[in-house]
């Protein structure tokens, strides 16, 4: 028998595989199709201070092996999450849940985040940074490490449950990010979000999305995701969620090798609805495939070619 | 919503650009004309949405039309091949509210959703009378599928090539007890604004998932926030914020 548990800030998953935010909905249509009790946990769709409708349509554009999203946070606000939602998802999910946060300013996200934790379904909350600030001239938290500190600092001042910090890819430098997190308190950390990107409709000569550009994800981006969560996953000390463009058993096995206590997979489950369930029915026997006893001691488990 | 694979049994023009591909296989979470399926294609990221035409309990009929990558994938496809589909998919047209002589207006590859629909109300005994609009003669199709289904069947051209000239809202008849639409989305607006009596339009929108997951569809109507995948694609006349 080989072990799929893994260990997430102190919280044990029976395995690493993690429905990633905003492509799991808060998990009941997903429940309609299979028990996503089988699931580690799953991140629900980012969530905000008020309700939200998002971006105008279309939203969504094609790419060649991947897809680019622009639904701008559609979301009913936590007020509703709390009141409706998470009732629902008790019914069908039993084990904690990540609870997905976003905000257009500190307070938001520390308002947001402390209300979560108060629920017990929740087990982590991740802060995703990848937002706006709107006090900041619009630049985005996650694109500076002292704004990522301070986001992450006023989370932790308000809440007791693990908060893991999820990364923006779209920067210069994502380990001088990650370590002004892990310096502020971050308990974990998940990588990556979606890449900026942009497609033309060449017959109409405009953007295909209406906000002209979004957030590129899918199979294409997982070399590029495995990179940054090596980089990471080397340069600090917390547990790393690997994310982007896992759709296999392999991939989720790549990721933790690459460094990542656990793996989330997002457009896949678009394209895909069951690709979770079919992920952890598939692990056991890709670790068997490749003789691993256990999956928690591959974690950063490669060795480098030599120099010569 | 189901996911099951489906053969491709036939797979044939009507016009130049416009394909009927039948298909064999598991179509039981179908529950009412005006959903949709979503069709993978290899090679191709994102799944491609198709109203269902026809079905029975077996069987699958799609209509669609050739007008980039995936559809012209789908038109080299032949008989034995197999597809990857998400069924019943949408909320599709409600029947119980029709009336006695609903009218029925499709507009070009709006039209397949309109036979399916067609064919359940004239079991359901109404009077069924039928607008098709095309551009042009060349474009027509389905005319007699629906006059054998018993239909009342006008067919419009905005070039006055064939049957009535003008668009769909030219043809309109003096007394129906419902509508239902589907078509472009400018065709749906002159028919919203044209039209006396309470109705049903089908909308369309580029979709991440199709079954309610993304967020990708929404749209604001008057009763709320929607998703043209789940709470539509068909939305009620009353509910429409333009
Ligand atoms: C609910 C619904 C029902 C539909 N029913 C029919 C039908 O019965 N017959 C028919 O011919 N067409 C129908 N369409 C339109 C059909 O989905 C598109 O024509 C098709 O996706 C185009 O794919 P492509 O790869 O050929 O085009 P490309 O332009 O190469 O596609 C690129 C991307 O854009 C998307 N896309 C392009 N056009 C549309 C569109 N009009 N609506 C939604 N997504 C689009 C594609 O799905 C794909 O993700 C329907 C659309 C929806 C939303
Ligand atoms: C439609 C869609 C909506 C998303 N919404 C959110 C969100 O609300 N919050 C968030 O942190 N990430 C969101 N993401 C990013 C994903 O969680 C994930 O980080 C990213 O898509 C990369 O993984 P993937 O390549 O497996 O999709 C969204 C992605 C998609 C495709
Ligand atoms: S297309 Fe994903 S919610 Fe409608």
């Amino acid at each position: 028998m080989v072990n799929t548990k893994v260990t997430l800030c102190g919280i044990q998953l029976d395995n690493p595989v993690i429905p990633a935010s905003g492509t799991f909905g808060y998990g009941y249509e997903f429940a309609e199709l299979y028990d996503i009790n089988c699931l580690g946990t799953f991140s629900f769709k980012g969530t905000t201070k008020d309700p939200r409708f998002g971006n105008p349509t279309p939203r969504i554009a094609e790419c060649p092996a991947g897809m680019i999203n622009a639904v701008g946070l559609q979301n009913p606000g936590v007020d509703q999450v709390i009141r409706e939602e998470l009732p629902k998802l008790k019914k069908v999910f039993h084990k904690p849940v990540m609870a997905n946060v976003s905000g257009f300013s500190i307070e938001d996200y520390a308002y947001t985040c402390a209300r979560l934790d108060q629920e017990e379904q929740v087990g982590w909350l991740e802060v995703n940074i990848s937002c706006p600030n709107v006090h900041g001239g619009g630049m985005s938290f996650g694109t500076s490490p002292q704004a990522a500190g301070e986001v992450t600092r006023a989370v932790k001042a308000v809440t007791t449950k693990p908060v893991i910090v999820k990364l923006s890819p779209n920067v210069t430098d994502i380990v001088s990010i990650a370590k002004a997190c892990e310096e502020a308190g971050a308990d974990g950390l998940s990588l990556i979000n979606t890449l900026l990107g942009m497609r033309i409709d060449i017959a109409r000569r405009r953007p295909v999305i209406a906000n002209t550009m979004g957030g590129f994800s899918g199979s294409a981006i997982f070399p590029v995701a495995v990179r940054m969560v090596y980089q990471v996953a080397q340069a600090v000390k917390i547990p790393v969620v690997g994310i982007g463009g896992v759709s296999t058993a392999e991939d989720v096995i790549e990721m933790m090798m690459a460094g990542a206590t656990a793996v989330q997979v997002g457009a896949a489950n678009l394209t895909d609805p069951f690709v979770c369930r079919d992920i952890v029915e598939e692990l056991p026997r890709a670790m068997a495939r490749y003789k691993i006893q256990d999956l928690s001691q591959i974690i950063g488990g490669i060795q480098l070619w030599e120099k010569t | 919503m189901k996911q099951s694979v489906f053969t491709i049994q036939e797979n044939t023009p009507l016009t130049r650009d416009v394909m009927k591909m039948v298909l064999l296989g598991d179509t039981s979470a179908i529950t009412a004309p005006g959903q949709f399926v979503n069709i993978r294609l290899a090679g191709r990221f994102l799944r491609r949405p198709i109203s269902v035409c026809d079905w029975d309990g077996k069987t699958l009929t799609l209509i669609y039309k050739v007008v980039g990558h995936g559809t012209a994938q789908m038109k080299a496809m032949v008989p034995g091949e197999k597809l990857d589909l998400l069924t019943g998919l949408g909320n599709g047209y409600d029947l119980s509210v029709a009336g006695d002589h609903p009218l029925l207006i499709g507009g070009g590859v709006g039209v397949p959703p309109m036979y399916g629909l067609a064919k359940a109300l004239i079991q359901a005994g109404k009077a069924v009378q039928v607008i098709l609009g095309f551009n042009t003669w060349e474009e027509c199709f389905y005319e007699e599928a629906f006059q054998a289904l018993g239909c009342a069947v006008t067919v419009t051209t905005v070039d006055g090539s064939y049957g009535t000239k003008g668009f769909v809202t030219d043809a309109l008849p003096e007394h129906y007890t419902h509508f239902y639409a589907c078509g472009p989305e400018p065709m749906l607006k002159a028919v919203h604004a044209s039209t006396a009596t309470s109705g049903q339009l089908s909308f369309e929108e580029r979709m991440g998932c199709g079954f309610g997951a993304c967020m990708g569809c929404s749209c604001k109507t008057l009763t709320g926030y929607k998703r043209i995948c789940k709470e539509g694609p068909v939305m009620r006349k009353e509910e429409i914020a333009w």
